[in-house]
C-alpha cells in the first residue's frame, strides 16, 4: 500500500500537497509541514520584484469558507531563491506571478541548482490586475509563457481558474505547449459588503473565495478536464478532509492541494493520508492512481 | 459587528476602547482579535477585560489601522473576529508579570485570572513616567515595580534591568513578558538563564489570524494559532526570536 505517488515527474511522499498562498514565508514552516505528512509544497507565487499586497483586511470569513484578496505579497522571486540556498533538503514547487513570457523564464532561471521539483505557473489569482486571471483568460500569452518555460528546461504546472473566458481553452493552451500538469482550480472571484457600514470586508473590495463553498465547483472542474484533456490534474478547492481529497481523485485528480484547511491545523496532511491510506486499505488498492482509476 | 460603549485616554497616544461581546468578554489571557474599523483597516489586538459582560481593547496610534482605531467614538461599530489563540500555563508560586506599553494588556488579564495579589509581582515598563498605563488596576492586582527608560518614574533603566533585579532574587517561580520583542528576548533569557520557567505571549503582523497566510511566522511557528503565547525553550528554538523579523513582503530582517 503506498501513499507515494508522481505527478507529471514530479515524486509525491502523499497525494496532498500544501496550495500556493497559504503559510510558506517561513523554510522551517515548510519543513514542518513536508514533515507532518504533505506530499509536496508550494511558495507563495512568487513576482520578479517583492510585493507588500493590500492593507487589511485582507481576510474574512464568507460562506462557511474564506474570502481574501491578499494582493500576492511575497518577499520576491530573488529573495526566495535566496532563502532557499539557505535552506538546504526542503524541496519546494515554486509557484510564479508575472505577465510575459521573458519575466517567467528570468525568474525560473534564478532556482537552478535548487531542489525545485517543478514550477506552478499562477495563471488564476483573481484580485490583481495585469496578473493571474488576466494572463490565464488569453491562452495565446499562456501558451507563449510555457513554451518559453519548457525551452528553459524546467518541469511546469499551470494553476487555472475561472476568469472571464472558457477556462478549459486555457488548460487546452497549456497541454498543446507542453505543461506536464494543470492545477484546478484557484480561489473564485468573489466579494462581500457588510450591510452595517456599507461597506467591502475586503480593503480590494474584490477577492477569491476558498474553502468548502468551492469544492463542487473544483470537484466540476477536474473532471470536466480529465474527461477531456490527457494532462495530469492536481486538484484544489476546499479540501478540508480525507474524504474531500478521495472525491477529487474520483473526479480524476492525480494529486490534492489542501490551502484554508492547512489554517491553523498543520496535522491535516497526515489526516488525509491516514484516512487515504485506511480507504484504500479497504477497497484493496496498492496505488493512489488505482483510486482515480476506480470512478 | 460591535458598538464602541466607551472610550478612555490611557496616555497622550493611547486609548482604551470598551465595547460589548459576551465572546471576547470571555477570552484568555494572551489571545487576541482581529479588529476591523471599517474604511480605517484591521489590525490583531489583545483582548483586555472590561466591565462585567464587556471587553476592551488598548490601543497605541502608531500606524494607519492603530490610528482609525484610537479614533473610534462612543457609538461606532466596529468589527472583531476572534478570539484566536492559546494561553498562559499558570504555575504554582511567585509569580512575576512584566509588560512594556500596551503588552501590559494581556499581563493584567493574566493578573486577574490569577486572582491572588499576594503572589503576583507586576512590573510595567516604559520609556517616561506619562506612558505607564493601568497603574491603579495593577496595585489591586499585585505588588507594582515600575521601570522607565529615563527615570522619570520608578527604577531608572529598561524593563530588561528590572527583570534582571528581580529574578534574581530567586523568589519567582514563573515569568510571563508581553511588550517590544526585544524587550521579551532579554526578559526571556534572563528567566531562562536562570532556570525560571519563562512564557511570553508574541506580536506579530497578521492579516489572517487563523494560521493560513503565514505572515506572522516566527520559525517554524505561527504566532496567531501556534501562540500567541510560547514557552521560552520554544522561542530560543525558533533562532528567530528576538533578531529576526519579517516586513510586509515576507522578507526576513534583523532588529
Amino acid at each position: 500500500m503506498g501513499l507515494a505517488t508522481r505527478v507529471a515527474g514530479i515524486d509525491l511522499a502523499g497525494p496532498a500537497m500544501l496550495a500556493s498562498g497559504i503559510l510558506g514565508i517561513s523554510m522551517d514552516v515548510f519543513r514542518r509541514l513536508l514533515d507532518s505528512g504533505a506530499g509536496a509544497v508550494v511558495s507563495k507565487s512568487l513576482s520578479a520584484e517583492p510585493r507588500e499586497g493590500y492593507p487589511n483586511p485582507t481576510m474574512a470569513e464568507a460562506a462557511g469558507g474564506w474570502l481574501n484578496a491578499v494582493g500576492l505579497s511575497n518577499p520576491g522571486a530573488p529573495n526566495f531563491a535566496n532563502m532557499m540556498r539557505g535552506a538546504p533538503g526542503v524541496p519546494v514547487v515554486v509557484s510564479l506571478v508575472g505577465s510575459d513570457p521573458d519575466e517567467f523564464v528570468s525568474m525560473a532561471r534564478l532556482f537552478e541548482g535548487l531542489e525545485v521539483p517543478a514550477f506552478e505557473l499562477n495563471l488564476s489569482c483573481p484580485h490583481v490586475e495585469k496578473v493571474g486571471l488576466e494572463v490565464g483568460d488569453d491562452p495565446e500569452l499562456v501558451s507563449r509563457i510555457v513554451r518559453s518555460l519548457k525551452g528553459a528546461g524546467v518541469r511546469v504546472i499551470a494553476k487555472v481558474g475561472l476568469g472571464s473566458s472558457d477556462y478549459l481553452g486555457t488548460v487546452r493552451a497549456a497541454e498543446d505547449a507542453g505543461a506536464d500538469a494543470v492545477t484546478a482550480i484557484n480561489t473564485v472571484r468573489a466579494m462581500s459588503i457588510d450591510v452595517h457600514s456599507g461597506r467591502p470586508v475586503l480593503s480590494n473590495g474584490f477577492g477569491g473565495l476558498s474553502g468548502p463553498p468551492i469544492r463542487p465547483i473544483a470537484v466540476r472542474c477536474v473532471r470536466e478536464i480529465t474527461s477531456r484533456h490527457e494532462i495530469p490534474v492536481i486538484g484544489c478547492g476546499g479540501v478540508s478532509c480525507w474524504e474531500d481529497a478521495a472525491e477529487f481523485l474520483l473526479a480524476g485528480a492525480s494529486a490534492v492541494q489542501v490551502g484554508t484547511a492547512a489554517g491553523g491545523n498543520p496535522g491535516i496532511f497526515a489526516e488525509i493520508n491516514s484516512g487515504i491510506s485506511s480507504y484504500m486499505e479497504r477497497r484493496g488498492y496498492s496505488e493512489i492512481s488505482e483510486v482515480r482509476r476506480a470512478a | 459587528m460591535v458598538r464602541v460603549t466607551g472610550v478612555a485616554d490611557e496616555t497622550p497616544t493611547v486609548r482604551t476602547i470598551r465595547f460589548e461581546d459576551p465572546g471576547m468578554a470571555a477570552a484568555l489571557p494572551g489571545q487576541f482579535a482581529m479588529v476591523w474599523v471599517p474604511g480605517g483597516g484591521e489590525l490583531p489586538m489583545s483582548v483586555m477585560a472590561g466591565d462585567p459582560g464587556g471587553a476592551a481593547f488598548t490601543v497605541r496610534r502608531h500606524g494607519p489601522a492603530s490610528t482609525a482605531l484610537y479614533g473610534v467614538d462612543r457609538g461606532d461599530l466596529i468589527g472583531v473576529r476572534g478570539p484566536y489563540g492559546n494561553t498562559f500555563d499558570v504555575r504554582e508560586g511567585r509569580l512575576l508579570l512584566a509588560g512594556g506599553g500596551t503588552g501590559m494588556v494581556p499581563m493584567m488579564r493574566l493578573a486577574m485570572r490569577v486572582a491572588d495579589p499576594s503572589r503576583v509581582v507586576i512590573l510595567m515598563g516604559a520609556r517616561t513616567a506619562p506612558e505607564v498605563i493601568f497603574e491603579r488596576a495593577a496595585a489591586a492586582l499585585g505588588d507594582v515595580v515600575i521601570s522607565t527608560d529615563d527615570g522619570s518614574r520608578g527604577e531608572e533603566g529598561t524593563a530588561v534591568d528590572a527583570a534582571r533585579r528581580l529574578l534574581g532574587s530567586g523568589r519567582f517561580s514563573a515569568a510571563y513578558v508581553c511588550g517590544p520583542e526585544p524587550m521579551m528576548a532579554g526578559i526571556v533569557a534572563e528567566a531562562r538563564s536562570r532556570g525560571v520557567f519563562v512564557q511570553a505571549s508574541i506580536e506579530r503582523p497578521m492579516k489572517c489570524g487563523v494560521g493560513i497566510c503565514g505572515s506572522c511566522c516566527m520559525g517554524d511557528r505561527l504566532v496567531c494559532s501556534d501562540g500567541t503565547v510560547f514557552d521560552g525553550d520554544r522561542l530560543a528554538a525558533t533562532g528567530e526570536f528576538g533578531a529576526i523579523y519579517r516586513d510586509k513582503a515576507g522578507i526576513a530582517r534583523r532588529y
